[in-house]
């Protein structure tokens, strides 16, 4: 049955192992410890700069907070929990808040993105709306939704999905206008019906883009839910810094910053996974900039 | 215009209920009109009649931008005639008929599917059975030569390779008009002439009536029973040549054959002038 497989057979061609790949190898290997040589180094210097000059009077801990001090502020945080409950309960807080933020604000911006880039008669008529509520600092809703919905987690939430709608509608939206049109097409005379094309070739190509806005899109939903907890709360990490800054706590401020770079990091680890799963069809990604 | 196909047909299915005269594909005076983005408008297509007999090779070649992709499109039902009439299997194009296989001259498999799934794509989005259809998928991998490459996506593959996918994409569905745009045009030309090759022998083994855009006048006469040269643009019909090679044709070896070479020289008399006519006129717009 096999007629035609010329082509195929080259394509398998086992590079020779030599000292040269070795010997690249190893100068590799060494370029790499030397990164993280100098990368723990200069992070020494930096934070143990910070600790001499408030030792020797250079900085006022007082303004600008001590490293032990901020070592020591976690530790009673996690060991005799905040003033206003346990640590934990804090972190689990605005994690829920933002998670809650994103997935509500990824889910509308994909939905309202689609349904706007395949119709362009609505999008005509809603355009000029979009853009208007896109110019305004979405953080001033913050008060409104607190006032509407109260100190407790929905104000959070709603901050967040408003921060984390714009980015992904955005993305989405130009994802859909920019299929390419032979994809279009080819899945036309294969006999793709409309809902076909939308959910097997619109979709999936747009989602470069959509994934691509998640980094983004995540740290404002983290940004929504911190400062709704600034603007009037009773529980979260946005607390935590608000009720440290108001005693003149700087050590507690930058305490709260640590905890809240960990939490971002984590997720950020999580949306790189689910980038990878979601787009392991493609050859390279070029979403982000990576350090 | 009556052509003889030396090729034995293997099928006597339904379509030759049909009636014996009604062509394959007709075009009758078909004019097709675009708007251009600055508000003009550009006839692609001027009155423009051709029709393809039922198991025909036909292939047309015209300078660039000549409106070849454009015939394509009407017959397709992906484009609408301005004016004229366009007719399959006798019946007018109202839409994207199901017997209509396309292969597209830029890659057009979905990248983010492996390949398996890329040739199951036609028959799964007509609600087949799933598991028929990847057995089916399967069966023309092997017959396109990339058996063990299921795993693989489009971006691993090489130039070829995604054209093979493409031509497995395309003949799964077991259409009764197949409409090629320039499909080879990127490849390399040895490539280009062993998938040249391949095609007569899928096509040999199907009964469908072909029609192959390019601009390669050595390949449309290496691969057609019918040459159609269209004009420099608005295109229309400036000669239509029989070619009466016998097939089964040897793609890359055929071009010594001396009947080859003075068909090549009547047809390129023909084309000469219509491609200096479109490369005049695109000296003086750049």
């Amino acid at each position: 049955m096999n007629v035609l497989s010329n082509e195929v057979r080259e394509q398998t061609t086992d590079a020779p192992e030599s000292k040269e790949v070795k010997s690249y190898a190893a100068a590799r290997r060494r370029r790499t410890i030397l990164v993280n040589v100098l990368r723990v180094l200069f992070i020494v210097v930096i934070i143990g700069g910070w600790e001499l000059g408030t030792r020797v009077g250079f900085i006022d801990p007082f303004f600008w907070g001590q490293p032990s001090g901020i070592l020591n502020q976690l530790v009673i945080w996690v060991t005799q929990g905040t003033a206003q409950g346990p640590l934990w309960e804090q972190i689990a807080t605005t994690l829920e808040e933002t998670l809650l933020g994103f997935g509500i604000g990824v889910v509308l911006g994909i939905i309202f993105g689609v349904l706007l880039g395949t119709n362009r008669f609505l999008a005509d008529i809603l355009g000029p709306y979009i853009k208007a509520l896109n110019a305004i600092p979405r953080v001033v809703l913050g008060p409104l939704f607190i006032i509407a919905l109260g100190l407790d987690m929905p104000s959070k939430v709603a901050l967040a999905v408003v921060m984390v709608f714009f980015i992904v509608f955005f993305n989405a939206f130009q994802g859909v206008r920019e299929v390419d049109r032979n994809l279009l097409a080819n899945a036309r005379i294969l006999g793709a019906s409309q809902r076909q094309l939308t959910t097997q070739v619109i979709l999936p190509s747009a989602l470069t883009w959509i994934i691509a806005s998640l980094h983004t899109s995540f740290s404002f939903a983290l940004v929504g839910a911190v400062v709704g907890e600034f603007l009037g709360s009773t529980r979260g990490i946005g607390l935590l810094t608000q009720t440290a800054m108001s005693t003149f706590n700087s050590n507690g401020v930058f305490a709260s910053m640590v905890i809240l770079a960990v939490v971002a990091l984590l997720m950020e680890a999580l949306v790189t996974a689910l980038e990878h799963r979601l787009l392991h069809w493609r050859p390279n990604t070029v979403s982000d900039v990576t350090i | 215009m009556n052509t003889i196909r030396p090729m034995t047909n293997s099928s006597n299915n339904e379509e030759t209920v049909l009636e014996q005269g009604t062509p394959a594909i007709d075009l009758q005076n078909v004019t097709k009109r675009f708007r251009t983005p600055s508000g003009g408008v550009y006839t692609a297509l001027r009155d423009l009649t051709m029709s393809v007999a039922h198991g025909e090779f036909c292939a047309i070649v015209g300078p660039t931008g000549s409106g070849k992709s454009t015939t394509l499109s009407l017959i397709s039902g992906l484009e609408r005639p301005s004016a004229g009439e366009v007719r399959v299997m006798g019946q007018t194009v109202e839409g994207i008929d199901p017997r209509i296989g396309y292969v597209f001259q830029t890659d057009a498999v979905f990248p983010w599917k492996n390949v398996l799934s890329n040739v199951a794509t036609g028959p799964m989005f007509r609600h087949q059975p799933k598991a028929e259809v990847l057995a089916r998928a399967r069966e023309w991998l092997a017959r396109v030569g990339l058996a063990g490459f299921e795993d693989r996506y489009p971006h691993q593959l090489s130039g070829g390779m995604r054209k093979r996918v493409a031509l497995a994409q395309t003949f799964i569905n077991e259409p009764q008009i197949l409409l090629m745009d320039e499909p080879f045009s990127a490849l390399d030309v040895q490539t280009r002439n062993l998938m040249g090759g391949e095609l007569l022998q899928l096509w040999s083994t199907s009964s469908a009536s072909v029609v192959f855009v390019t601009h390669d006048l050595e390949e449309a006469i290496a691969l057609a029973d019918r040459v159609i040269v269209l004009t420099a643009g608005p295109a229309t019909v400036k000669g239509i040549y029989t070619v009466d090679l016998p097939r089964p044709r040897n793609v890359a070896e055929i071009r010594f054959d001396p009947h080859f070479i003075d068909l090549y020289h009547d047809i390129w008399e023909d084309l000469r002038n219509e491609v200096m006519i479109s490369y005049e006129r695109a000296k003086q717009r750049g």
